[in-house]
């Protein structure tokens, strides 16, 4: 077993009783973002340099005691939608192709200060739209289990990173689906807290009202871990909340005697994949066997949740992104005429074809006349989703059904029909309108050998509860990582792309 | 379809999201939205009556804190990213003839 295939606590764990050092990890990492990065393309900037004099200090600093955290020198990799200081970060869009942060998020300045080594940014759909890591404008993830397939979207990158043992955990972003979906795809485990648990400072926004960021690992335990560090009230944020049950760790227990678990009849409907469904089941059935109570139910409202998510996101989505205008950093267009013209020139180069659907959605469902019709309706069938919800927690603790309707698709076949890929996020979606926290869990391989994920939903502030299931679910089944990860021992010359580490790196202060 | 989107609208509504369409990308654009319109219109069959809009999922209200200074001069920083600046701010095309 290498080095490599240690969960991140049991790596923060071998660091901390010195059996091997974050700068040994660090190395290690790079090597196989070095060896692998050619083929998947999970990361848009690595910063090889800087992860190297961090993981120095960071090393020092636990030998002095300094840090005594469980993942200080552990190696992670983030989400290029969060605020990195002095490391590029472009949401995958060529309108941020140059932006170098001057501040750094709230959620990774929580993961500094507890020791995390940054090894570079991760790539996603464009400004966090989409559900393949396809929109990306710098190219799409391979699947790590099968690189003629998608690895989901939009933390594409991220949870491909993990899968294929290029970090040791990840940050991802959840806007309708978007850790749990390519958690699903690619074998990992992901969380999407409650609403207001992290703070979305220096988070590039997408859809304000329903982005969290969270956690994406190896397992459980991991999340947990991560989940406790990332998660403080923060000023700076004004949805922030004020939580002091944080202490997701506590969780950790192999006991669902007596929780009431619920299935929407609603979720194993048309359109769910045989296999997908078996596996979801066996799973049900695995934590029934170890005494929860599992029934399922009608939640109803399901197939209203994406017409309403695609009002509300896309309707943000053109608020937020009207910031782009060329004028105060990214991308501006080299002729124009005027500054309207140069607003709309930066714009329409800069943004690619799915970004500009939602920002036209968008304006077009706040637009006067269209407002109450579209965008009121869209916030009143929220509520009535939020309502079915509240129902639901009344009689479960969790609800269990699949994160997506299918293992990962092929490449190439999502982006011709948008339509149908957003339907894809129907399990997914809701969760988010209503500000609940969710997870992913592995629970099997389909006979094209990709992996299907369980989704586990808890109510609001009960993370602990999905944390538990999670876990006690994870006990019947050993993690199994793509062979990818295995494919290199030490990384072999011919293998290793020249320009891997051409394309992003810390800028200079000089170059800026 | 039942949504036909005009060539108006598409002409308003790039106004709207400032943004410069071809006509290529305004006939898929007018396509494309249609389509989405016609299955946003799936949320017709629920009876909202009576239902508040919900923006929040919390009843977070407004946060207050003191109208206190916390941040110093800042400008170096702001200024940085910026695709054109001189003398410390950032260089826009004029505006007023």
């Amino acid at each position: 077993m290498s080095l490599l295939d240690l969960t991140a606590v049991e790596l923060g764990r071998k660091i901390k009783a010195g059996e091997v050092t974050a700068v040994q990890a660090t190395r290690e990492t790079l090597a196989q973002m070095k060896a692998l990065e050619s083929t998947l393309n999970c990361y848009v900037t690595i910063d090889e340099e800087g992860a190297k004099a961090r993981a120095e200090a960071v090393q020092k600093k636990i030998e002095t005691g300094e840090l005594a955290g469980p993942l200080a020198g552990v190696p992670v990799a983030i989400k290029d939608n969060m605020c990195t200081e002095g490391l590029l970060t472009t949401c995958s869009s060529k309108i941020l192709y140059n932006f170098v942060p001057t501040y750094t998020a709230e959620a990774v300045t929580n993961l500094e200060k507890a020791g995390a080594v940054i090894l570079g940014k991760t790539n996603m759909d464009e400004f966090a739209m989409g559900s393949t890591t396809e929109t990306s404008a710098f190219g799409e993830t391979k699947n790590p289990w099968n690189t003629a397939h998608v690895p989901g979207g939009s933390s594409g990158g991220s949870c491909a990173a993990v899968a294929a043992n290029e970090c040791f955990y990840a940050l991802g972003s959840d806007t309708g689906g978007s850790i749990r979906q390519p958690s699903s795809f690619c074998g990992v485990t992901g969380i999407k807290p409650t609403y207001g648990t992290v703070s979305r400072y220096g988070l590039i926004a997408y859809g304000s009202s329903l982005d969290q960021i969270g956690p994406i690992a190896k397992d459980v335990t991991d999340c947990a871990t991560i989940l406790e560090i990332i998660s403080t009230y923060d000023g700076k944020d004004s949805t922030s909340l004020k939580r002091e049950d944080t202490d997701f760790t506590s969780a950790l227990v192999d006991d669902v005697k007596g929780m009431r678990i619920g299935i929407p009849k609603d979720y194993l409907g048309d359109g769910l994949n045989a296999e997908v469904k078996k596996a979801i089941l066996d799973a049900a059935e695995v934590l029934a066997s170890k005494g929860a109570i599992v029934e399922e139910f009608d939640l109803s409202l399901v197939e209203y949740a994406i017409p309403a998510y695609y009002v509300i996101a896309s309707a943000e989505a053109s608020s937020n992104l009207s910031r782009f205008d060329g004028v105060k950093y990214g991308y501006r267009a080299r002729e124009y005429e005027g500054l309207h013209n140069m607003y709309k020139k930066s714009r329409s180069e800069g943004f690619g074809p799915e970004v500009k659907r939602r920002i036209m959605l968008g304006s077009f469902v706040l637009s006067s006349g269209y407002y109450d019709a579209y965008y009121l309706k869209a916030l009143r069938t929220k509520a009535l989703i939020k309502q079915a919800f509240v129902r639901a927690f009344e009689k479960y603790d969790v609800i269990l059904g699949p994160a997506a309707p299918t293992t990962a698709p092929k490449l190439g076949e999502s982006l011709s029909d948008p339509l149908q890929m957003y339907l894809g996020d129907i399990y997914t979606i809701s969760v988010n309108l209503a500000g609940l926290p969710g997870m992913t869990v592995p629970c099997g391989i389909d006979a094209q050998g990709l992996p299907i994920g369980l989704q586990l939903i808890g109510d609001c502030f009960r993370e602990k509860n999905i944390i538990r299931a999670g876990y006690a679910f994870e006990r019947s089944r050993s993690y199994q990582a793509p062979a990818i990860a295995h494919s290199i021992g030490t990384p072999d010359p011919a293998r290793v792309r020249t320009d891997a580490f051409g394309k992003g790196g810390r800028v200079n202060e000089q170059t800026v | 379809m039942a949504n036909i989107i005009s060539d108006e609208t598409i002409e308003y509504v790039g106004i709207l999201a400032k943004l410069e369409l071809s006509e290529a990308e305004k006939e898929d654009a007018k396509k494309d939205m249609g389509r989405m319109l016609d299955y946003i219109d799936k949320l017709n069959e629920l009876d909202t009556g009576g239902v508040e809009p919900m923006s929040h999922v919390f009843p977070v209200n407004n946060v207050f804190r003191e109208d206190v200074v916390t941040n110093g001069d800042d400008r170096e920083n702001m200024i940085r990213n910026a695709p054109e600046k001189k003398d410390g701010q950032f260089v826009a095309p004029k505006t007023v003839e």
